[in-house]
């Protein structure tokens, strides 16, 4: 499914963090577009750059000693450009940020009442009492039981579920038309990802929110999103429709990572991935996935593969990803040739 | 979420040992300390205040112009001039060669009195720390209580009791700084002390003591050393203040302490009295504090922001 | 909150028993024989041994440490050899204008520190960073004793703006008794806001790195509500602790910077006894500053566990 109307484009955003010799490279030149009420994952090993990417579409990151550059569109301004002042009126009422800690996300000394109603009040008219009930409602809404009461209560007061639901409960307080979860479940039990997942999947159902999951879990992705971006050493290597990058995988680190789950049928056919992806200061030449590539041609080394199209709605950096119907693949990981080709 | 697998909890199939393995790693980390260390300007600038602080006071026999503590070796109470750089104190002694050997008295007190807290201090925490027990208990409640003391009250009260001279100063000072010492180690130790390499040697029937000394005291040698950079200055200034009150090496040692006090009598007529010592002592606490904070931050990882 | 308050209150105990041994050792280790510097030199071996009886010193030394530990809390510190008081009158006279110095200093170095502290942080590697860090520096190893004289020759000597030396109450004569304290409260005040102004800044920017911190600018909080309410309302919870637990380096610094200016303070009353031999006074002296100490830092912990919720609901 490709998005019909993107209300978030990013086009060749580089993040540059201060390292102890100069400027590196966490971000290089990272595209990718969010239509209307779509839900999009970000996919990659811890370090591809993928927090980095969603921070620093909301001006998160610091800069100075960072520096980002590029551009991130939204509707009709470029959140780049925009002052600090303009950015505030932005976060939180129309692209709302939950992360990957709960408990460490609320101010500790603060009553969660408090900082619901303080980001309401932030973006929404209305008097204190109303924004008040309004936030009761709310945190109800995500499944926080004796709502009133627990909004009293201190942030150490809450499990990581609970926080998590509160941090929920506050993004969507002015409806904003995109969610960016920052591996939103990474730090919470097994059981209680599944209930937040399933809630941010109904609430961005019934308030049309587009959001962007980050994950380094392609089970997740799978469940959650229509659209999948994988990231990988700071770039993108490859981005498909769920369904065309679980039937047709094109870049080998897709693969690879599809490798690593279990499989449908309840089998494990647990792969791993050889070697660690590169830190920032020792990037490879060519292609940046080569030394771990088991399909890779001694030109990966050298020449760098472009984001191209590799079918319909369907791109990947990749010298040895063919277009669909244009010859045969070569032919790598079993399989992908046992899934077949796209479209 | 039953089919989910964490790509960052998967196995590495090899972990690819490349030319940079732990052979290399050693030194690579003594020059990345080195060049974090220089590229703080303000350390940089303590250790050469310190350097020098030090070769004023091992070749003060050589630089100083006039003996300290001669009297008479130009008028009384004159200003800086040519032949008398700081000028002179109120019996007419030259004031630049006082402050050159002051340095001296400094430094060997800071230094000794530190190095003398820092082997009691840390001795005491590795035995607390590695022990447990009672023997934690009864020294650390010691420490509690050596802690509560103001430095410059406790030292007062020892010069009280053990009387004057410069051999007493480091003492007084010494027992006020154990504790510190003593803290520090004893929280590090409880953490290496549970540490596999240390039950290995213990069921490995090697001693306690030889433990604590070949196993425990490396691990626990970094903070210990910021430890005692950042109270070096401490030290001084408190030996600058017991002197400052008329409890330090008792006269005519040429002490800057000593000197401050002395001046304040003339400060109207005679200003540079007061005024010059204080600022040698000054630049060599800020430049010792700068190292201090230099060796802080590039030596314990814990305190680095 | 009760067990944490119970479990303060018993370590303080605790400490101040320690105290009292240390002290007590302190004292016996003063060399010479106490019975003969009070009777002189002309006394028979029957007043001797009377004398040492009745200063219960043929005792076992617990049983000395018991009396004494007794007298204290009676009260009864003794009396000065030399100034012909009790000690406990002279030390708490003596404590008081000490006090007032520690109070108008940590004033000095409160209003000093905040902004320093706090620009520094929001602008951190800039030039009020570096500006304010190296006056905190500057200031912070300026010895007090000699930062009091150069005050006093700039500000009383050559500009005469204020009295050099001298302490009035300042509850007595408000208007003398503040103008007496400026330059003294300047000088300890300085040094206690170089100390101050680095814990902020240090404080403020681990705080401000913290997650909840950049959920709150998610959430779109503006930079000055980011500051002044999220961060500050962290940060100052350990800078409050470390102010407070600062106390015992003022009251160390006090006594040097009253020499100076001749306040009539705890230092000038220790030197004195010391230069005298009159230990008691010492001792009394020692004995209530410790004291005053280790009270204060149990104030500061309680403060602490009130101002942490997560210490206030436990």
């Amino acid at each position: 499914m490709s998005a019909a109307e993107p209300i978030l484009e990013v086009a060749n955003l580089v993040v540059e963090l201060a390292g102890d010799d100069g400027m590196l490279r966490a971000v290089d030149g990272v595209s990718l577009s969010i239509g209307r009420g779509e839900v999009v994952g970000l996919v990659g090993e811890s370090g591809a750059g993928k927090t980095l990417t969603a921070e620093a579409m909301l001006g998160l990151v610091r800069c100075p000693p960072g520096r980002v550059t590029g551009t991130v569109r939204f509707h009709g301004h470029d959140l780049l450009e925009l002052g600090e002042r303009e950015l505030a009126r932005i976060r939180g009422k129309e692209i709302a940020m939950i992360f990957q800690n709960p408990g460490a996300s609320l101010n500790p000394v603060f009553r969660i009442g408090d900082q619901v109603v303080e980001s309401m009040a932030l973006h929404l008219p209305g008097a204190r009492r109303d924004l008040r009930q309004r936030a009761a409602d709310i945190l109800q809404r995500v499944g926080i039981p004796a709502a009133r009461t627990r909004m009293r209560d201190y942030p150490h007061q809450f499990s990581g579920g609970m926080a998590q639901r509160v941090m929920i409960g506050m993004g969507v307080s002015c409806t904003p038309s995109l969610l960016i979860a920052d591996e939103p479940t990474t730090a919470l039990d097994v059981t209680i990802q599944a209930q937040v997942l399933a809630l941010i999947r109904s609430l961005a159902r019934e308030m049309g929110m587009a959001v962007l999951l980050v994950s380094h879990d392609l089970g997740i992705v799978s469940q959650m999103c229509h659209r999948v971006i994988v990231m990988y050493a700071g770039r993108v290597v490859e981005q498909a429709s769920i369904g065309t990058i679980f039937r047709a995988p094109a870049h080998p680190y897709t693969r690879a990572l599809m490798a690593c789950l279990p499989g449908l049928d309840g089998v494990a056919r647990l792969g791993t991935i050889p070697g660690v992806m590169p830190g920032l200061t020792a990037v490879p030449s060519g292609c940046r996935f080569h030394p771990r590539c088991a399909v890779a041609e001694p030109r990966c080394a050298v020449e760098e593969p472009v984001l191209r199209d590799v079918g319909d709605a369907h791109r990947a950096a990749c010298h040895l990803a063919r277009r669909a119907g244009e010859g045969p693949r070569v032919q790598a990981a079993a399989m992908s040739a046992r899934n077949g080709e796209p479209g | 979420m039953a089919r989910s697998i964490r790509v960052d909890d998967l196995p590495l199939a090899a972990p690819t040992p490349g030319p940079s393995a732990a052979g290399a790693a050693a030194p690579r980390g003594r020059s990345r300390w080195w060049r974090r260390f220089a590229r703080n300007r303000g350390a940089v600038f303590g250790l050469g205040v310190f350097v020098a602080t030090l070769l004023m006071a091992v070749f003060a026999g050589v630089l100083a112009p006039y003996d300290p503590v001669a009297q008479g070796v130009g008028p009384a109470n004159q200003g800086p001039t040519w032949t008398h750089w700081a000028g002179t104190d109120s019996f007419g002694r030259d004031m630049l060669s006082r402050i050159i050997y002051g340095a001296r008295i400094a430094l060997v007190v800071g230094v000794l009195a530190v190095l003398l807290a820092m082997v009691i201090g840390v001795t005491l925490g590795l035995v607390a720390g590695y022990y447990g027990g009672w023997v934690d208990v009864v020294i650390m409640r010691v420490m509690d209580g050596l802690f509560a003391f103001p430095i410059i009250i406790l030292a007062i009260a020892m010069m009280a009791v053990m009387g004057f001279g410069v051999k007493n100063v480091i003492i007084a000072i010494a027992v006020g700084f154990i504790a510190p010492f003593a803290r520090v180690t004893r929280g590090d130790v409880l953490g290496v002390r549970e540490e596999p390499y240390i039950e290995a040697a213990r069921l490995a029937g090697v001693s306690g003591p030889a433990i604590i000394a070949r196993h425990v005291l490396p691990n626990v040698l970094a903070p210990i050393i910021v430890q005692a950079a950042l109270r070096v200055s401490g030290a001084i200034i408190t030996e600058s203040g017991l002197s400052f009150l008329g409890l330090g090496p008792p006269p005519p040692t040429p002490v800057w302490g000593s000197m401050i006090a002395e001046g304040r009598n003339f400060i109207v007529m005679a200003p540079h009295i007061s005024t010059i010592p204080g600022i040698a002592l000054m630049v060599t606490i800020v430049g010792l504090n700068l190292l201090g904070d230099g060796l802080r931050d590039t030596l314990d990882p814990r305190l680095k922001r | 909150m009760i067990r944490f308050v119970l479990s303060r209150v018993a370590q303080t105990a605790a400490v101040l028993f320690t105290v009292s041994v240390i002290i007590f050792a302190l004292m016996r280790m003063i060399p010479g024989d106490p019975v003969l510097m009070l009777l002189g030199d002309d006394f028979t071996e029957d007043a001797y041994r009377q004398l040492r009886a009745r200063l219960g010193l043929d005792r076992s030394i617990v049983t000395q440490y018991v009396f004494w530990l007794r007298n204290i809390l009676q009260g009864d510190l003794g009396d000065s050899v030399l100034l012909h008081d009790r000690v406990v009158t002279l030390v708490w006279d003596a404590f008081v204008p000490t006090l007032t110095l520690v109070v108008a200093s940590m004033l000095v170095g409160v209003v000093i520190a905040v902004p320093s502290g706090l620009v520094a942080a929001m602008r951190k590697d800039s030039a009020w960073d570096w500006g304010s860090m190296g006056f905190a520096i500057f200031v912070y190893s300026m010895p007090s004793f000699w930062k009091g004289i150069v005050l006093i020759w700039v500000f009383s000597v050559h500009l005469g703006w204020f009295p050099a030396v001298g302490y009035v109450h300042p509850w007595q004569d408000p208007w003398q008794g503040l103008w007496k304290l400026v330059l003294p409260a300047i000088t300890l005040g300085t040094f206690f806001s170089g100390l101050v102004a680095r814990i902020i800044r240090s404080s403020l920017l681990e705080v401000l790195d913290q997650d909840y911190i950049k959920a709150a600018r998610a959430r779109g909080v503006r930079r000055a509500a980011l500051v002044y309410r999220h961060a500050m309302a962290n940060a100052l919870i350990p800078v409050v602790t470390i102010i407070g637990l600062q106390f015992g380096t003022l009251l160390g610094g006090a006594v040097l910077t009253e020499t100076v200016f001749s306040i009539p303070g705890m230092g000038r009353l220790t030197v004195t006894a010391i230069l005298n031999r009159d230990y008691a006074v010492v001792q009394g002296a020692v004995l209530l500053g410790v004291c005053a100490v280790v009270l204060v830092n149990l104030v500061v912990d309680l403060t602490y566990a009130f101002l942490n919720p997560r210490i206030r609901l436990a």
